[in-house]
């Protein structure tokens, strides 16, 4: 039983390498020189720390950072105090009209026609019969002149109304133990808050802008407010309101944006 | 590397002695160094997002998060988002090592020690030497006048630095924090002049330590050694034990 078979791996190639491969590419193995491998390589590290801006925006890297964002929602979470109240100002600083801003311009605002629109409701909510306007607007409101904070860097205060978020959810059964609530908007915007700042006393639904409906550029007829939050926030247009424990995400979230993103 | 094999081992252990910068402050320092790169060079692009001053725009390439391209394949967008998640990761640095940072200064009394007195008279006459270029470095475990006025001044803009970036982030959290700086806005201003300074202070810091290599090389190997037991010069007051 001496017999060893001449392929004692599975891995063992079936067919041999022809040794002639060796010989025909005997010029090209030769101009192989060790020092221009050795100066190459020495090039490709000098390039690596020269581009740095490169070499840090890596994949790798990019999910360090949206680890970072992760942690980040967490740590908001636990420095959002859900009874302490945002700075309030006075009617004469209230800028008239308020600041467009949209994932696009101001041109291509596409007005909501009320006699159609309609509020759906869906996910965790007990009473999800859709809401018209004329309803929506008939319920008791409250006003805000609050600071709007954009991610960009701009503010300006602004005097909203409308039915305190809160007490609309309570109205309509809403699980006040879920984890989000996301929106979904006419122009396909969409976006979602934790549930302790949909309770946060100063969120509302907001309708009215200093007294007047809110212009359609401005979300007409209905979009939320909340002191808490930046601008991207609080959609504007909002046709659907949806309680989940599913991660919603968000337009801008979605595009690297903090989701949390309390003030 | 070859500096610190060649001077650490074999001198015998003498009294109590130590490095001028403890192996923890060297750590500390190029984490700081790093973070506050981190922090400028992606605030300059949020910066960019909505210019305090129309005079006063950063190109991408000297940004974190603003190469177009990068930006457009990861997030659809211009880099704004890109450059915020740097300036949070920075964030995060910069509080846990800068706390660390200056806990340890104030606590091991390194700070008392190194950084004061500041002597008035000392300043202008360390002033008027370094306009003649009469500087001396023998010695560089101890800090002329200048030198403690720039540090000091530089810990106590980044203390105010942090605080106008907490009241930029949690304006409403931090409202009473927020209100020191009057406004939104009032709190940006601040949180870029605080920059600036940092961005002049980094200019004369490398410059120097350039002119002066002993001083970079201090940093990463630790420098000369330091005698903890004895008092300090005669000009300075007398210091509690270490």
């Amino acid at each position: 039983m001496s017999i060893r078979t001449p392929s004692p791996s599975r891995f063992r190639p079936a067919r041999r390498i022809d040794p002639g491969f060796l010989a025909e590419n005997k010029a090209l193995i030769e101009r192989i020189d060790r020092r221009k491998v050795l100066r190459g390589s020495l090039s490709l590290g000098a390039l690596a720390l020269l581009g740095g801006c490169d070499v840090t925006d890596t994949d790798a890297m990019q999910k360090v950072l949206t680890a970072v964002s992760a942690w980040n929602d967490r740590a908001q979470a636990l420095l959002f105090d859900q009874n302490h109240l945002a700075p309030t100002f006075t009617e004469a600083e209230v800028l008239k009209p308020p600041r467009f801003e949209a994932y696009y311009g101001l041109a291509d605002v596409s007005p909501v026609d009320v006699s159609t629109w309609k509020l759906e409701l869906g996910g965790l909510i007990a009473d999800k019969r859709p809401w018209t306007a004329a309803q929506i607007y008939a319920l008791p409101e409250q006003e805000l002149i609050i600071r709007h904070v954009c991610v960009e860097g701009w503010d300006y205060i602004g005097q909203w109304s409308g039915v305190n978020l809160r007490r609309f959810l309570e109205m309509v059964g809403a699980d006040l133990t879920a984890k989000y609530v996301a929106f979904r908007c006419y122009d396909d915007y969409y976006g979602s808050i934790d549930m302790a700042t949909a309770l946060h006393p100063q969120s509302i639904l907001a309708t009215r802008y200093a007294k007047e409906y809110i212009g359609d550029p401005f979300g007409y007829p209905l979009r939320l407010r909340t002191s808490t939050k930046l601008g991207f926030k609080n959609p504007k247009w909002i046709t659907a309101i949806e309680v989940t424990n599913n991660y919603p995400g968000g337009f801008w979230e979605d595009r690297g944006f903090n989701w949390h993103s309390g003030l | 590397m070859a500096e610190m094999a060649e001077h650490s081992p074999a001198s015998p252990p003498v009294r109590r002695e130590a490095r001028m910068h403890p192996l923890a402050v060297r750590i500390m320092h190029w984490i700081n160094a790093a973070a506050i790169i981190i922090m400028i060079m992606s605030g300059i692009k949020i910066y960019g997002d909505s210019p305090i001053f129309s005079f006063i725009a950063f190109p991408n390439a000297l940004t974190l998060g603003g190469d177009p391209d990068i930006a457009f394949r990861l997030h659809g967008n211009g880099g704004q988002s890109g450059a915020l998640q740097w300036h949070f990761l920075g964030m995060w640095i910069v509080f846990v090592n800068g706390t660390v940072f200056l806990t340890y200064g104030l606590i091991s009394g390194r700070w008392r020690r190194m950084l004061l007195p500041i002597r008035p008279r000392e300043v202008i006459a360390t002033l008027r030497d370094a306009l003649r270029f009469k500087l001396s470095h023998d010695d560089l475990t101890v800090y002329n006048a200048v030198q403690k006025l720039l540090y000091v001044g530089i810990i106590l803009v980044a203390v105010v630095e942090v605080a106008a970036g907490l009241a930029i982030w949690k304006p409403v959290q931090l409202s009473h924090l927020a209100s020191l700086f009057v406004s939104f806005q009032g709190a940006r201003l601040v949180h870029f002049f605080g920059m600036s300074a940092i961005v002049a202070f980094l200019c004369v810091h490398v410059l120097l330590a350039l002119l002066v290599p002993q001083t970079l090389l201090a940093m990463i190997t630790g420098g000369p050694k330091i005698d903890l037991g004895r008092a300090p010069p005669p000009p300075l007051t007398p210091q509690p034990g270490e």
